[in-house]
C-alpha cells in the first residue's frame, strides 16, 4: 500500500478495501517509527488527522475526488489554520496560523487528509535543509547526507513513503533539487499557476508551489487540484481550469528535446552525465529527436538570483517584527531596539545574511548598480529560453550538478551551497515550468532529470515524464532499511 | 567594492538585526564574498534592455471597493507577543 500511485490508493479506498482511517494510521505509524531518524516532520497530530480521515471516510465514493481520503504532507510553509506554521524558525516556532493557504485550502476541500507538516530550510532559503531551525533533515537513502532544499522535508517523507505525496515550493530549486536528491518527481509550475496566499513569502516574484510525488501520473493530478485562481494573489492568473493528466498517454514521436549547450559543460559529475545521457538515448528511443539549443546567459542567473531573491526577501521579511505575531525579544529598551533584538535571536544566519544583502543592493545609492542590473539580466535569461523554445518542445538536462552531498560540505561557505542550484535558478527568473524526475543512481544516491517546458506547458512536460516513467523503473526503487 | 565594518553596521540598522561587535568580522566577510560572486553581472552590456520585475506581463487588478474581510482581530490578536484592550503593545515611542 506504501508504494501505490494516488490513482491505486483511490481505487482501494472506493472499492472499500481499505478506509481512509486505516490508510492514515498505516503512514502515522511509519512516520512514529521512522521520522526519529529522518526528521522529516515538525510538526505532528495525529487526532486532528484521524478526525479529516473520519470525514473524509463518510465522502469516499459520494461526492468525494480522484484524492478524497487520501492522505499528504505539507510543507510549514503554508499557513495552515489551528495547526502550527514554523516555516523552519525560530521565529514563527510558537505561530499556530489563524487561516489557511489556499493551497490547503484546495487540498481539504478535494478531501484530502493531512499527515503533518514538514521541515524545511528556514524561510526556504537553503539548498540542503541544514538551516531550518528543527535541525537538518536526512536523505532517507543516506543518513549520512543531504535530502537537499528547501522543501527536503517533503522530499524525504515522500522518499521514505511516510506520506504518498506532498507539497513544496521553489523558488530557485527548492522542489526539483530535494526531488532529484531523494529520486522523486516534483514540479514547479509557470509562475502564477499556483496561488501563493498564504504561502509565506520569501521572494515573491519567483516563489512557486508545486507537488511532490512518487510519479509524473501522481503530480497531474496533485497540480490539477492546486492550481487555479484566487483574488487573493495579486499574481494569480486568471486562465481556464486544467486538466494536467490530460497529455499523459500522448506519444512522444516528433518531440524535439532541446539540449542546452550551457548545461552539459564542466561543472558536472561524470555519474550525473552519464545518467541524463542514459535517459536521453531512452527517449530517442520513444521516438523523441535532440536538438542542442543555447542559453548564452544562464552563467548569470544564480548571481542575478543572488540580488533579486535577497532584494525581495529583504522587504518580505520585514513584516517579522515582534508585534503583531511571531517572536519577541524578553530584553529591550525602546522600540528600534525591540525590532534589533526580536529579529536577530529569532532568524538563523542564513535569513539573517539574505535580509542583509537584499538591505544593501536597494539602499539608496546602489539599487541601480545591483538590482535593476540584476532586473535586466533576468530580462536576457528568459528571452534565451524564448528563443530556444522556437527549435525544441521540452528542454532537458541534469536537474543538479552532483547527486546528494554530506552534510556540513558546503555550509561553511555561502556561495558554494548556491551553486548547487546553478541548473534550476534560471527556470524560476523566467517563470517557466520545470520538474525533475529519477533517471539513475550513483553509489545508491538518485540522479535526477531535469525538464523545463515553454510557459503554462506544464501538461505536456507531465506526459513526456510519464511516458519515459513507463519504460524505466528508477521512480519505482526504494531505499532500503524503512521496513517497519 | 567591499563593505567595511562601518557598512556592515549601517545595513543591519537598516535592517532592524542586530549585529554584535564578535559576528560583524564573519559577516562583513561573508557578506563581500557573495558581492564578489553577483559582481560578474556589472560586466554584461546591459543597454536598452527593459529591467524584468515579474516573470509574467499581468497589471494589478482592481476590485469593487468594498469590504471582504470579517472582523477576527481576537483570533489574530490571540497570536501577538503582547495586547491590551484589543491594541497591540510596543514600547513607548512618543513622549
Amino acid at each position: 500500500m506504501i508504494n501505490s500511485s494516488l490513482k491505486e490508493l483511490a481505487a482501494a479506498l472506493a472499492a472499500r478495501k481499505i478506509s481512509s482511517v486505516e490508510l492514515t494510521t498505516l503512514f502515522l505509524d511509519r512516520i512514529e517509527k521512522l521520522n526519529p531518524t529522518l526528521n522529516a516532520f515538525v510538526t505532528l497530530d495525529r487526532a486532528k488527522a484521524l478526525a479529516s480521515a473520519r470525514v473524509a471516510d463518510t465522502k469516499v465514493g459520494a461526492g468525494g475526488t480522484a484524492l478524497t481520503g487520501i492522505p499528504l504532507a505539507h510543507k510549514d510553509i503554508f499557513c495552515t489554520a489551528g495547526w502550527r506554521t514554523a516555516c523552519g524558525s525560530k521565529m514563527l516556532a510558537n505561530f499556530v496560523s489563524p487561516y489557511d493557504a489556499h493551497v490547503v485550502e484546495r487540498f481539504n476541500n478535494a478531501g484530502m487528509v493531512l499527515l503533518g507538516k514538514c521541515n524545511m530550510d528556514e524561510f526556504a532559503m537553503g539548498s540542503s535543509n541544514e538551516t531550518s531551525h528543527f535541525g537538518p533533515v536526512k536523505n532517507p537513502w543516506d543518513i549520512t547526507c543531504v535530502p537537499g532544499g528547501s522543501s527536503g522535508g517533503s522530499a524525504a517523507a515522500v522518499a521514505a513513503r511516510l506520506a504518498p505525496a506532498a507539497t513544496g515550493t521553489d523558488t530557485g530549486g527548492s522542489i526539483r533539487q530535494p526531488a532529484a536528491l531523494c529520486g522523486l518527481t516534483g514540479l514547479k509550475p509557470t509562475y502564477g499557476v499556483v496561488s501563493r496566499y498564504g504561502m509565506i513569502a520569501f521572494a515573491s516574484s519567483l516563489d512557486q508551489a508545486g507537488p511532490m510525488a512518487k510519479s509524473a501520473e501522481d503530480c497531474a493530478l496533485l497540480l490539477s487540484a492546486m492550481a487555479g485562481f484566487d483574488p487573493r494573489d495579486s499574481t494569480s492568473l486568471e486562465r481556464p481550469a486544467e486538466d494536467y493528466s490530460r497529455d499523459l498517454e500522448k506519444p512522444l514521436a516528433g518531440l524535439k528535446i532541446g539540449l542546452p549547450r550551457e548545461f552539459f559543460g564542466a561543472g558536472m559529475d561524470d555519474a550525473v552525465r552519464a545518467a541524463v545521457e542514459a535517459a536521453l538515448a531512452e527517449y530517442r528511443k520513444l521516438g523523441a529527436t535532440t536538438v542542442e539549443v543555447g542559453l548564452p546567459n544562464s552563467n548569470l542567473s544564480v548571481p542575478a538570483y543572488y540580488v533579486i531573491a535577497p532584494a525581495e526577501a529583504s522587504s518580505n521579511l520585514s513584516r517579522f517584527d515582534g508585534v503583531r505575531y511571531g517572536h519577541r525579544a524578553a530584553d529591550y529598551g525602546d522600540l528600534n531596539d525591540m525590532y534589533a533584538k526580536s529579529r536577530a535571536q529569532g532568524f538563523g544566519d542564513e535569513v539573517k545574511r539574505r535580509i542583509l544583502i537584499g538591505t544593501y543592493v536597494l539602499s539608496h545609492g546602489y539599487y541601480d548598480a545591483y538590482y535593476l542590473k540584476a532586473q535586466k539580466i533576468r530580462r536576457l535569461i528568459a528571452a534565451d529560453f524564448a528563443a530556444a523554445f522556437k527549435d525544441c518542445d521540452v528542454i532537458m538536462g541534469p536537474t543538479t550538478p552532483s547527486p546528494a552531498f554530506k552534510f556540513g560540505a558546503k555550509a561553511a561557505d555561502p556561495v558554494q551551497m548556491y551553486l548547487s542550484d546553478i541548473y534550476t535558478i534560471a527556470v524560476n527568473l523566467a517563470g517557466l515550468p520545470g520538474m525533475s524526475i529519477p533517471c539513475g543512481f550513483d553509489n545508491g544516491l538518485p540522479v535526477g532529470l531535469q525538464l523545463i517546458a515553454p510557459w503554462f506547458g506544464e501538461a505536456r512536460m507531465l506526459g513526456v515524464a510519464h511516458q519515459y516513467q513507463q519504460v524505466s523503473d528508477w521512480h519505482r526503487r526504494l531505499p532500503a532499511g524503512l521496513e517497519i | 567594492m567591499s563593505l567595511s565594518l562601518d557598512d556592515v553596521s549601517r545595513i543591519a540598522r537598516l535592517a532592524r538585526i542586530e549585529i554584535s561587535p564578535a559576528e560583524a568580522t564573519r559577516t562583513r566577510d561573508q557578506l563581500n564574498g557573495i558581492l564578489a560572486f553577483v559582481e560578474q553581472l556589472q560586466a554584461v552590456n546591459t543597454d536598452g534592455i527593459e529591467p524584468m520585475a515579474h516573470a509574467v506581463d499581468v497589471v494589478q487588478r482592481l476590485r469593487p471597493d468594498a469590504i471582504t474581510e470579517s472582523d477576527r482581530r481576537e483570533a489574530f490578536q490571540a497570536i501577538a507577543p503582547e495586547t491590551e484592550a484589543g491594541l497591540y503593545l510596543v514600547p513607548k515611542v512618543i513622549e
